[in-house]
């Protein structure tokens, strides 16, 4: 890996925490990642994205500001990418999934709050983040009540914008929507100083569009059995697309080139698990880190598909591609984000109902529900799931936890355990 | 055929010897700072207890907190699979296990020894046994005999604190306050036993229900569990050498299916 020390410098970061904080990072990735056994070959790819995650993908951001451009930073899936690069803006996701900087955000916000908030402001706080340094606007959203009063207090350290995510889904709340999309286009158009236009908009639109449907795609080689690809492989590839914006069609490709592979290896029976091992779907809170689906795959369990941010909520749904005329184009990105089934809807029976049909079409034979510490959202619609799951016979397993390592051997007693007792 | 199971617990190893369906033998002690020093240690006791030579074990299983760490068996069974197994073998009727560890709190439902569901307390220390030890300790009472003590209380108190910590500061406000020390102890074992029953209530257990672990020793907490749960429930002789009998059972199923 080059020497990036530089650039970090001149992104004003706290050069040395970042170093220790890494060097933590490198040590596990081999364990957790490289380790595993019948890897496909595409993943080299993936493998080299993440470690130049805060090298060259960085560098890239930062090119891409020396010649004029705006970097928007957003980590909710809410946020409409297409309108930030049809206006010639670089959109990724901040460090989060860490326990980093506890104290100095303890200082700002209680301690008894959602381990996710606390990381990404901690990695804000400590600056430790080169995602975060190195951007022009941070875009949250209104997705709990954490989140909303935390953007209040993250706008003292960089330029934060909300957009307010409606409640409910009547019409009413589609025109608050559709007007929260308009405005942010506004928004960001005096950003980077430049209009978005018909012809940019449609040709973010299909970028994007095609992004999501490879990630479909690769969604769709887990329905094999045994999985060509191990849980943990498909979340890095969905996080590396994610956070690497930039060069975007190269890592359609790269998706495309991995299905290929997985493709072929499902037609021919071979998968990175024995056909017996139970296959688990995961769902819950995001998981912008390999905890849990790390514990289930070394308990004997395979993570076949996932109900989450980080999982088909990011890829599931696409925008219609054939509106005319701007507002028609920007009508039908709200339309496609507001789709997404995220706990903080009420009613949110959307969920429920694609959770059991993934558990169907994936034919899972446990889910674990993982719920971050305090997210009343997630952990409040724990009950409605796990009903309409023992309805058709799928057993749920409930799992609180956070960023940090001290509930691993709990919490891998508990999963090995469930495993232990679908397997029968 | 002759076959072990050791237990190492947070707190305490167990290990049991096994010929066929019968115990042959049982020891017990503290886990202390090694789990592999502790297995051999509860091991070679029991072997020694039960007449036998070492090489006369044919397999063994471990289980608990400290499994992997244990140098005499590469092969482990889960503590809820364990727990499972060894009620079914004293009691084949039963329905439901719920054990009150040092550092753990589970409850399993189960039919004819095969888990069908469970749930555990997460790394929080309410409701199990090293919460009662930092109690008996503030209240300067034995553990062991908190149970009979509280049997004597005529006031009800209630500690409404979740957390042990919290509800330890409560208790030394009690004391303060000149509240009796047999009233306080009931007070206490309310709090776990509703800790428990939450978790039963969960999953919802029926038919012949078994507590294990050591807190199945303290009769104050029996007695709130059966007044919640409206039945009776048992508890084996030995409720600590459960787990490790059920590894012992594992042991004997993996020898048999080879």
């Amino acid at each position: 890996m080059a020497d990036y020390r530089s650039m970090y410098e001149e992104l004003g970061m706290d050069v040395e925490l970042h170093e220790q904080f890494m060097a933590g990072f490198s040590q596990m990735y081999p364990q957790m990642i490289l380790d595993q056994p019948n890897r496909p070959k595409s993943m080299s790819y993936f493998d080299y994205l993440y470690s130049e995650q805060h090298g060259a993908s960085i560098k890239e951001l930062q090119d891409h500001r020396t010649r004029g451009g705006k970097v928007v930073v957003f980590s909710c899936l809410y946020m409409p990418r297409e309108i930030v690069r049809a206006a010639g803006g670089i959109s990724v996701g901040p460090c989060e999934g860490a326990e980093v900087g506890v104290a100095e955000v303890e200082n700002l916000l209680p301690r008894n709050f959602c381990p996710l908030i606390k990381s990404f402001m901690g990695f804000k706080l400590t600056k430790t983040c080169p995602y975060f340094q190195c951007s022009d606007l941070v875009v949250g959203e209104t997705t709990c009540d954490g989140r909303k009063k935390s953007y209040e207090i993250l706008t003292e350290f960089c330029p934060t914008y909300v957009m307010e995510v409606p409640q409910m889904k009547s019409p009413e709340d589609k025109m608050l929507w559709l007007e929260q999309v308009k405005r942010f286009k506004v928004e960001i158009e005096s950003l980077t100083n430049r209009k978005v236009d018909e012809e940019g908009l449609a040709r973010a639109i299909k970028l994007y569009n095609q992004s999501n449907k490879v990630l479909q795609r690769l969604g769709a080689t887990r329905l094999a059995n045994p999985t060509p690809i191990s849980g943990k492989d498909a979340l890095l590839v969905l996080l590396m697309t994610l956070m690497n914006d930039i060069p975007l069609s190269q890592s359609i490709e790269r998706v495309s080139n991995l299905c290929d592979e997985l493709e072929t290896r499902a037609a021919r029976g071979e998968g990175v698990v024995d056909p017996s091992t139970p296959r688990i779907m995961y769902t819950g809170t995001p998981t912008a880190e390999f905890k849990l689906h790390h514990l289930i795959e070394t308990s004997g369990g395979s993570v076949v598909c996932e109900d989450a941010c980080t999982g088909s909520r990011f890829y599931r749904e696409l925008v219609d591609e054939t509106q005319d005329g701007l507002e028609g184009q920007l009508m039908a990105i709200g339309e496609k984000y507001l789709k997404a089934d995220c706990a903080h809807f009420t009613p949110n029976n959307e969920r429920i109902e694609n959770i059991v049909r993934l558990a169907r079409e994936y034919d899972v034979a446990g889910v674990v529900y993982g719920v971050l510490h305090f997210c009343h959202t997630f952990a409040a619609e724990f009950y409605k799931v796990q009903k309409a799951l023992a309805e058709i016979g799928i057993p749920t397993l409930l799992v609180e936890t956070d960023h940090g390592q001290g509930d691993v051997g709990q919490l891998k007693t508990r999963i090995e355990a469930f495993i232990e007792m679908i397997g029968n | 055929m002759i076959t072990g199971g050791i237990d190492v617990g947070s707190l305490t190893a167990k290990a049991v010897i096994l010929e066929n369906g019968k115990i042959l033998s049982s020891s017990l002690s503290l886990t202390g700072d090694s789990s592999n020093e502790a297995a051999i240690k509860v091991m070679e006791e029991a072997i020694k207890k039960a007449g036998l030579s070492s090489g006369s074990v044919q397999y063994i299983v471990s289980t608990g907190a400290g499994k992997k760490e244990v140098a005499l068996t590469s092969e482990q069974a889960t503590e809820v699979m364990c727990d499972a197994k060894g009620a079914q073998l004293l009691y084949p009727q039963v329905g439901g296990v719920i054990d009150i560890g040092a550092e753990s709190c589970r409850v399993i439902k189960c039919d004819q020894g095969n888990v069908v569901d469970f749930a555990m307390n997460d790394k929080c220390a309410a409701g199990t046994g090293i919460f009662l030890d930092a109690m008996a300790k503030a209240l300067e009472v034995k553990p062991e005999e908190m149970g009979e003590l509280s049997l004597k209380s005529t006031q009800d108190i209630n500690i409404t604190s979740m957390c042990a910590v919290f509800a330890e500061s409560e208790v030394v406000s009690l004391i303060h306050r000149k509240a009796d020390k047999v009233d306080i102890l009931k007070g206490i074992h309310k709090s776990v036993a509703t800790r428990v029953y939450g978790l039963a209530n969960r999953i919802r257990i029926e038919g012949d229900t078994v507590v294990i672990g050591g807190i199945a020793k303290n009769v104050g907490v029996i007695a709130f569990l059966e007044e919640m749960m409206k039945r009776k429930v048992v508890v084996p002789r030995d409720p600590q050498i459960v787990g490790a009998l059920g590894a012992a059972i594992i042991a004997r199923e993996r020898v048999m299916a080879k």
